[in-house]
């Protein structure tokens, strides 16, 4: 693995295929093109991105846009702007994948997040294991206990 | 009997410059960002499939825990990469290896051939340094 380079320069293309879904994934793109990026045939390309990644282009861009959502789905936005903002043209697919991924629905998802970040604001301790609030002095000093939202 | 390993420290210099570097280069996902007073934050990450694991970013300042000569020592011996920190996996080191140095990720050591797989090491924006592994298939 020292001096791979034939295989490396096949490995570069692929990760530059990879960072493309990661940069361009709330667009409109298709296999065809992460595979163009790649300067693959679309067949070679999915079989060598599912060999190092372990799924195929497809699956990962889902992925991709799941996580994504995710993380916006922490913000106070609506479930269709977040479902438009990272790449689905239908509300209902992305619910439906989003559930089947992640085993709730982004509402649900959505009220989950609040309601742990509200939790954490009143009472930090309870998601800090108690040897290092002690060790820190946390314990003794509980001002931020006290914060109201 | 100990079952599992749920929270490990990582020491690191500034935690802002610690989130970049773990969420945004290496991808993993922030389990718990806790404001815990003035100047102090509980800041805990996973890798991208271990949820469980609890990676404590833990901010070496002054404090209950850290005198003004421990954190002048402990700042310059991270700054000096001596900790090891620990040992990650992938399924594929070269690409793995591939993305992060397009990241920006420094390398101490490349992709290299060893007796149980392949391994690379990485040090992250505070100076820890951390084995990237892919085992050898058994």
């Amino acid at each position: 693995m020292e001096e791979p380079n034939q295989k490396m320069y096949l490995y570069k293309r692929v990760v530059q295929a990879k960072l493309f879904i990661d940069h361009h994934y709330a667009e409109s793109i298709d296999l065809q093109n992460i595979a163009d990026e790649a300067f693959f045939s679309k067949f070679h390309f999915i079989r060598l991105f599912k060999s190092i990644y372990g799924k195929t282009p497809h699956h990962y861009l889902t992925q991709v846009r799941i996580n994504a959502a995710r993380q916006l789905l922490t913000q106070p936005i609506s479930i269709s702007e977040v479902s438009e903002a990272v790449g689905f043209e239908s509300v209902t697919s992305f619910t439906a994948l989003f559930k089947k991924l992640t085993g709730s629905s982004p509402s649900v998802y959505q009220q989950h997040y609040q309601k742990r970040k509200m939790q954490i604001a009143i009472n930090p301790l309870r998601f800090v294991p108690n040897c290092f609030a002690e060790n820190h002095g946390w314990t003794k000093n509980r001002n931020f206990q006290e914060v109201t939202l | 009997m100990i079952t599992k390993l749920t929270h490990m420290c990582v020491y690191v210099l500034n935690q802002d410059s610690a989130y970049d570097f773990y969420v945004n280069k290496l991808g993993f996902k922030v389990h718990t960002d806790a404001p815990m007073g003035p100047g102090t934050r509980w800041l805990t990450v996973c890798p991208p499939e271990q949820p469980e694991l609890e990676i404590t970013l833990f901010l070496v300042a002054e404090g209950n825990m850290f005198t003004k000569e421990t954190v002048k020592t402990m700042t310059q011996l991270i700054k000096q990469g001596t900790f090891g920190a620990a040992v990650f996996t992938c399924n594929d080191l070269l690409a793995t290896y591939e993305e992060l140095k397009s990241k920006g990720v420094v390398f101490r050591k490349v992709p290299t051939k060893e007796f149980y797989g392949y391994e690379a090491l990485f040090v992250d924006d505070s100076g820890n340094w951390f084995s990237l592994s892919q085992m050898a298939a058994s």
